[in-house]
Order: structure tokens, then sequence, then C-alpha cells
């Protein structure tokens, strides 16, 4: 099956195409260069004047595993303002927030996304949250598996174990949760809420294991650098949502001392103590660091107004944000000696001028760093806002004229203390084909997706070309998965499911037997048990594909 | 009926299915179809296990023995004629509960788990206030109280105490010693456990929201009028919230299915609402003891597809949510004209009373006092066939082996089958 799409504006960053008009030919769902000039096209669809981009890749959307559901359950009134009818091709589902896997996959294909990473799964929850995932249609996904607060490795640290010790741990766990990458919340914070701590500062010794948060960052960020994992360790830094936090953000960029690190929704570490409130934006300061440390990256977490739900393995700090829960209840749970979580519904109001510096800090933050290889676009759904807001966000990036009348409307005290209005940068379509596309498939280190190169999984969004980016966003024409149109004028038209995107870095097996005998003493579940098969994915997956990427050569 | 390889002799880390402790350190003899519990089985496993697999098992339909293919044909049709399908009982794996919802929402269905009149108690609390809980092996290396409240928790979870507070070792020492005080029951006559001499508060049980709306009055300081609470001395609940406030890392468990009488969700919450007063300050978690049945199971595969657990309704083509109107109990008082009942784990389990017609998919050797429409014999998961199951702390799925050869079909290969039919 031969496929052509005609006269697109194609941004490609991947490539250095920036709106050149070009045709793409598809087979058997892939890409391909132009083919002979006498062979058949099966199928051609005119796309003149259409701006075309691959596929829209979220980096870093909570959309599986049991927080998720967690939320879920606790917000029925969420559900019942928004549900998704079945039709003769979709089932029914429900949820503005905290949507149910089936609105999901139908919303971001419907958005023009077509691959989604979930940031924060639980080695012990692994299962599940591969699970949901395998029930979100139409995209690719893949996880990143949590460490830093399991008592396995602080244990290893304690004991002043040797790197290569923590790196065959770090290995063992991506091959048994079929991960990607490695994530970092609030490094050793988790663990020491269960010791009652309620904060716990970068160089602070941790209440039992005495290690600190900077140690474990910088065993981590080693680790996944020597095994060669591509995607860099991904860190929630300590202190979330505390004014004064920039200092710690700050802190952890030195921390990671030249090896690669991302900053996870950096907008809600970039607070300052400044002016009447104690609470001001410290984005420009971030955001320089930012610029001077090639080897970080970041993504936002933006905030935007409405209700919703925010969910996070950090239980310390969401613990702290309790009273703050709109409509007022939440739930704080600690989880098998491994993390936790927390589960706070939050309405951020643009009249509250708290909220209101949030959602400039973010938008100071997307316009202040440089490069926009460096920086990602998220909320961190559904923290800063539900991931169907991502179109009025692009809006606000492209817009200066929108984003200056929407300034205009927050608390006045929030409108003094933040830079927005002054800020000329609007991100042009090549920028932000860059932050969804091209720079996400890059950091994770996965070849295939992110760009419309030959070889690449034929994801393809076309969209109409509207001043109005928000409209333009919303509903693309058309949106192929592996080749084939799953959505047409912003509906689906297709089902299908999507594969995993995994790594499987290897590792010295002798650490199983230690974790086989870790688990056996103090756990209530066999080590064994973590791990999931190939079989295991494929049967969640409604027999996806399992991708396995190459790691590179281990630097050890 | 895919057909992995299946293990003989002596089988390590079997994964049991039959409480939501989902035990997985199990060794099971398998000598053909005959299964034997060796280690680590408590006596709900042994018998559970031990039940060969009947000799007749074949699909009926009004009690007649049919192929597999009539029975199905015969449940499509039943469900092609429905106007209300009820689907319930949900006693089943991850992929029963996928296909049970799959079929919800072909044919506008309701789904209710046969436990979900317990499980809302705290559901309702969940998704009105929320509450603080832990999970087992924090329970097993950190917790120096249990509080056991409305239950003697052994009845239901018989290894609990065995693998979540007996332990002298954890992660900390080698001389844990965890105090347990049991509120308003106490253990089974014969019961003990190993090194701990649990305290007992004598109270009323249905009242023991007083008791807990005390103790928040008490631990907010304010006045007190009340010279007792759910029949105890007030000196007894000041006692108790002095321990729970000096404990280091305190639990407080409740079975949600052992407090019954009305409005029992309102004595949850108000124990979970003392719970997160206590967290204000120190370290106190609760453990809604659950999941036997697949409860968990149906609840976590429905919520995460539709954002809607039990008691939900795909009738008008979108998830309807309603914890009253659509229980199991009134529905077959009044509107369900089809009730398809999944029962794979227990074969005491069977279809509630009623008059409308019934399509049972039910352990092998379920025996009925009315012979229901269809009956399709399904495998138990992780005896006949694999699968996954939630544990009782909502994080950890389970993988099930198959331990033995089996002709029967899965819940989930059934309802497909069923669905396919329509």
């Amino acid at each position: 099956m031969l496929l052509k799409l005609t006269g697109g504006r194609i941004y490609d960053p991947a490539h250095g195409l920036d709106g050149v008009v070009r045709d793409l030919f598809v087979q058997d769902g892939r890409m391909v260069d132009a083919p002979e000039p006498d062979q058949r096209i099966d199928q051609e669809h005119d796309v003149t004047g259409r701006v075309v981009m691959a596929g829209a890749i979220d980096m870093h959307t909570h959309i599986g595993g049991g927080k998720l559901n967690i939320a879920r359950a606790m917000l029925p009134e969420d559900h019942r303002a928004d549900p998704v009818g079945s039709t003769r091709l979709t089932r029914a589902s429900a949820g503005h927030c905290a949507p149910g896997t089936l609105a999901t996959g139908y919303r971001y294909a419907e958005m023009g996304y077509t691959a989604c990473f979930e940031p924060a799964i639980l080695p012990i929850n692994a299962r599940q949250a591969h699970l949901e995932m395998g029930d979100i249609p139409i995209v690719d996904k893949g996880g990143y598996a949590m460490l830093g607060s399991d008592d396995f490795l602080l244990r290893l640290m304690a004991a002043g174990e040797d790197q290569r010790r923590i790196n065959d741990y770090v290995a063992w766990t991506l091959n048994a949760t079929r991960c990607i990458g490695i994530k970092v919340v609030n490094p050793g914070g988790i663990s020491a809420f269960k010791f009652n701590q309620r904060r716990l500062d970068l160089d602070e010794k941790h209440p039992y294991y005495g290690v600190t948060p900077r140690e474990i960052l910088k065993v981590l960020s080693r680790a996944v650098y020597e095994l060669g994992v591509p995607f860099p360790l991904h860190v929630h830094s300590s202190n979330l949502g505390l004014p004064g936090n920039f200092e710690s953000t700050l802190g952890t960029i030195r921390a990671s001392e030249g090896l690669p690190i991302h900053l996870t929704h950096i907008q809600f570490h970039s607070y300052g103590t400044e002016g009447d409130r104690k609470f001001s934006s410290a984005a420009a300061r971030i955001a320089e660091a930012i610029n001077a440390t090639p080897n970080a990256t970041c993504d936002v977490g933006q905030v935007l107004f409405g209700q919703t739900v925010t969910a996070s393995g950090d239980n310390m700090s969401q613990q702290r944000n309790a009273g703050f829960a709109h409509p007022g209840k939440y739930v704080i749970m600690d989880i098998e000696c491994d993390a936790g979580c927390g589960v706070v519904p939050f309405k951020y109001r643009d009249q509250n001028f708290v909220n209101a510096l949030q959602w400039a800090i973010g938008l100071e933050l997307f316009l202040l760093v440089d490069d926009p290889w460096r920086i990602f676009l998220t909320t961190d759904h559904p923290n800063g806002a539900p991931f169907t807001c991502y179109p009025h966000l692009i809006r606000l990036l492209m817009d200066r004229t929108f984003r200056n009348e929407r300034l205009g409307l927050i608390h006045p005290d929030a409108q003094a203390m933040t830079t927005v209005g002054s800020i000329n940068r609007e991100y042009t379509l090549y920028e932000i084909a860059i932050l969804t596309r091209a720079a996400p498939a890059k950091l994770l280190g996965v070849p295939s997706i992110g760009h419309l190169g030959s070889g690449a999984i034929a994801d393809i969004t076309v969209y109409r070309d509207h001043p109005d980016r928000e409209r333009m966003f919303t509903a693309p024409e058309l949106v192929f998965k592996d080749g084939e149109v799953v959505v047409r004028d912003g509906k689906v038209t297709k089902v299908r499911w999507g594969r995993y995107h995994t790594v499987q870095p290897a590792y010295d097996a002798a650490i199983e037997q230690r974790l086989t005998d870790h688990f056996a003493r103090y756990h209530t579940v066999r080590a064994d048990h973590l791990r999931i098969s190939d079989d295991e994915m494929r049967a969640f997956g409604h027999g996806a594909e399992v991708l396995t990427h190459p790691c590179r050569t281990p630097a050890r | 009926m895919s057909a992995p390889s299946i293990p003989s002799g002596d089988i390590p880390d079997v994964s049991c299915p039959f409480c939501g402790l989902v035990c997985d350190d199990l060794v099971v003899t398998a000598t053909g179809s005959q299964l034997t519990v060796r280690t680590n089985g408590c006596g709900l496993a042994v018998t559970s296990f031990g039940k060969g697999s009947p000799a007749t098992v074949s699909p009926r339909i009004a009690g007649r023995q049919v192929e597999l293919a009539a029975a199905v044909a015969e449940a499509a049709r039943l469900l092609r004629d429905a106007r209300q399908p009820l689907i319930a009982g949900l006693a089943t794996d991850v992929a029963g509960a996928r296909a049970a919802a799959e079929l919800a929402d072909r044919c506008g269905g309701v789904l209710d788990h046969m436990n979900a009149s317990a499980a809302m108690r705290n559901i309702l609390v969940l998704q009105d206030t929320g509450w603080i809980t832990t999970t087992y092996s924090e329970v097993r290396n950190r917790a120096d109280l249990l509080v056991a409240v409305g239950t003697d928790i052994i009845s239901r979870f018989p290894r609990f105490f065995e693998r979540c507070i007996a332990n002298r070792e954890t992660l900390f020492g080698s001389d844990r010693a965890c105090e347990v005080i049991f509120v308003g029951r106490r253990l089974p006559d014969g019961s003990s456990i190993p090194g701990v001499t649990p305290r007992v508060i004598d109270c009323d049980v249905s009242r023991l929201h007083e008791a807990f709306g005390v103790m928040r009055a008490l631990l907010a300081g304010r006045k007190l009028a009340a010279t007792g609470a759910a029949g105890a001395p007030l000196a007894t609940w000041r006692q108790l919230l002095e321990r729970m406030q000096a404990a280091r890392y305190g639990v407080a468990a409740w079975a949600a299915p052992d407090l019954d009488f009305p409005h029992a969700e309102l004595t949850v919450q108000a124990l979970c609402e003392l719970i997160k007063d206590l967290g204000k300050q120190s370290r106190f978690s609760g453990l809604p003891l659950g999941g036997s049945d697949g409860d968990l199971t149906a609840d976590a595969v429905h919520l995460w597809q539709t954002g809607f657990g039990s008691r939900t309704s795909y009738g008008s083509g979108q998830p309807d949510h309603d914890p009253y109107h659509y229980s199991t109990s009134r529905l077959l008082e009044r509107g369900a004209d089809v009730l398809v009942w999944i029962s794979s784990f227990n074969e005491a389990r069977v279809p509630p009373a009623t008059t409308i017609p019934v399509v049972v998919l039910g352990r092998a050797g379920m025996s009925f006092e009315r012979e229901p429409a269809v009956y399709i014999p399904v495998g138990t998961p992780g005896l006949d066939h694999a699968g996954h199951l939630f544990r009782g702390d909502r994080v950890v799925a389970l993988p099930l082996r198959q331990l033995r050869p089996s002709s029967l079909p899965s819940a989930a290969e059934a309802i497909a089958a069923i669905q396919t039919a329509l």
C-alpha cells in the first residue's frame, strides 16, 4: 500500500524543513522516499496549503497507573460533566481532568498526538500502569520508572555500595517494568515522609538512611548515563510548590555535574520569595541557568485556569497542598516501600494571586529559555491543566496579542509581578514542531517517531492553517497513525492500538538474587512478580507491538 | 484458549486468587488436574485449590447439556432481546473485567460487582472526602500500631497477621513489635497472633461513628458533654486516641463487608477524617481491606476505561453511575430483564434469586436452586488459565498462572464469544 500526501507545507525540524512544500510518501505504515515515477500510488491525499507535521508527542502526561485511577475514583462529578458517548467506532467513556483511558486515547488522537509517555510508574505498580495504557487506543505509549525513595536503593546507598551495583538495579528495574526511562521524584523525600519528615532540602540527610537528595540525584543520573539509556534522568526536584524553591532547583541543575538531566514541570519549581506576599517569579533565574547548562532540558508544566486534579508521587508535597483541595477531598498514600502518591483536586483561578502568577511563571519560562530543543510543551497533565488545553497554550505562545489580552485578565498584583507583558517573543510553527515532535523524540532516543524522514513510523498530522492557532491545533484535518487515517476533521474515524516503547539495558544478573532475597525477607510480593513479560505487554495492549530501542554503548 | 506451558510437580511462587491478600508465595503440587497446596496455604487456599475439576463440565441450556457454541448462541439471543441487561457478579480477572465492560458498552448493560454493596462503603468516602492509606509491605515494615476496626481481619484474610504484623524482621531491625487493638470485635476462638497479645475494646460497632467523632473533638481540644460513645466510656476513647497519637507509624484497618449496617459509609468516613486529623502531626494511615472475589480488579478496570466502577449503566450510550439505582438487588426488583452472572472463583457465589432469565458464567461445579437459562462453566483464573488480579491494597496487580490442563473457557473468552454472536 503506497500512500501519497500531495502539496503540504512540511514542518519537520529533524530534517530542517520549515514550511517547505513537498510531497510525502508512506508505504506499509512507514515513511519512504519518493518512489520511481512509474510506481502506482494506491491512495492520494491532496493536502495543498495544509500545515503538515509528524504526529505530536507528549513526553510527560499522567495517563495511567494507580494515582490516576484514584483520581478517577474520587471525581465522579468530573466525569458526569464530560461524558464521551459511544459510537459505531468508539466506546463510552468520560472525564475532563481525569479521563478514562478510552477518552484519553480518542482525545489525544483528535488533537494530532500519536505518542504519550507516562512519567511516574512505580515499579510495584508497573503492571497496572501498562494495563491502563494498554487500554488507551490509537496512540503509542511508554513510561518512566520511578526510583529514589525506594528502600532497596536507599539501602544500597547507605551501605556505600559501588555505583555498578546501582547501575545493575536501575537496569533490572527498566527491564522488569518495561519502561523507557528513569524518573526521580522529590529524591528521598517520599521515603523521609514515611518517617514523618515534612520537607527535605537538597543537602539535608534522610532521617534514617543518612543520604541526601543531591547524592540520590548523582547516583541515578550516573546510572542512567553509564547504562547508555538515551533518555536522561527525569527529575521532579525537591520542594515542589514552595516559595523560594528556585534555590533547590538551581542546586539540582548543578548537581548533575555535566551529566544529562531533565527537569520536569519546572514551573512548579521556579518560585521566589519577593514581594508583599513572599511569592514571586524566579523564572528568569531558572531560564538563565537552563540556557547556560547545555546538558539540561526541561518541560514546563504550564498552569491554565480551571478545575483540574493534581496527582503526584510526591506525597510529602501533596500532604502540604491538601488544605488547598477543591473540591475538599484528597488522598495520600504510602506504597510498598517503593514510593507513594498524593491526589488533590485543584481549581486554578485567574483572580487568585498565586495561581495567576503560576500561569505567568510558566509562560516566562517558555519565552525566556532560548533553545526550543531543550524545553517541552507540557501542562504536566492533569497537574497544571488537562492535556486538552494544549491548543490554547500553543496560541498563548504563538500570539503575543492574545497573550497580552489574557494577561490583562489575571489578578492585578500578579500582572505587576511578571515580565510576560514585556516579552515580544512569539513561537513559530517550526518551533512548535520542535517542542512537540522533534525534540521529545530526540530526547527519548526513539529514532522512528517525531519526524517525517524515510523510515519513520508514518504518524502524520495535517492542519488547516488558521490564524487562530487554538482553533487550528484543536481539530486537525487529518491524522495518520502508522500510515492509516485515524482522525478526520478532529473526529476519530478508525480505532487501532498503538505500540509500547521500551529500553532494556544489560546488567549483571547477580542483582536478581539480591532482589529475590530482599523481597522475600521484607516485602509481600516476590521480586520475580514485578517482572512483566513481553507476552503480558502484548496482551495488555490488544496485541500491540513492544518496540525496544537500543541503548548507547555503556559508558562504564 | 492459548496453551502456555503448564508446570508440573511442585510449583513455587504461586499466586492465590481466593482472597484480597493474593499471597504469591504458595507452593502447589499439580498431579494431572488435582492441585494440592504444599506450603504457605491457609485453610481457604487449601480448600479452594483442592477442589478438582468436575468430570462433567458441559454447558447447559435450561438444564440440558449442550455444546459451548449452542450455549453462547442462546446467551447472545437473550441479550439481543433484552432491553436492560444487568452484567453482575463480575468475580473474574482483568481480562474478564475488560470483556464484561466491552459487552456492557455493546448491549447497553449495567455493570455491578457482587461485593459492591460493601465496597460502596469505601467508594462513597473516596468520592466525597478521600483518605490517607498505606499498603501491606509498609505495614509489614513500619507499623508499630494496628487498630482493627469492627473486624477480626483473620476470618476474611487468613494470613494477614502472619504476613504483615507477626514478622520480627523488618527493613529497620530484627526485633519489631506491633501492638494490635481490636475495636468492637476480637479474634475468633482458637486464633492467635504469634508474639502479639492483642487488646480488645468492647463497643457497639454500628455506633462507632460516635467514637470517631468524640476522638476528633478531643484531638481538636473541644469540650465534650458526652460521657461515652459507641457503648464504651469516654476514657476508653481518650486512651485509644493518645495511643494513636503516640504511634510512630499507626494503621487502622477495616473490612467494609464487616461494617454491615445502614450508612456504614459514614462510619468509614468518620474514621478516615480522624486519620486525616492525626496525619497533620504524625504518620497514621488507613488500610481498607478488600480485593476478594476480584472486586477491586473489576473496579480498577472499569474505572480506568470509563471513569466509573460498579453500578454504572451504559444504556444511554454514555456512562451513568448511580450507587443506589444501579445495584443488583434494586435492578432485579425492577428494571433488569436479563442477568449475566460472572462468578469464576467460588462456586458457592451463585446468582441471587430472580425470575428473569439468567446466564451464568460460573466456576465449574456450581449447583443452583433454580436452574439458569444458560450455564457456561468457566475456568478459575490462576488454576485453569493465566490472568491478573488486583490485591486488596489497590496497588499490586499479580500475575496468575495456569496450573493444570483445562478445557474450560475463561470468563473473558466466553464473554467474547457471546459478543461475537450478538
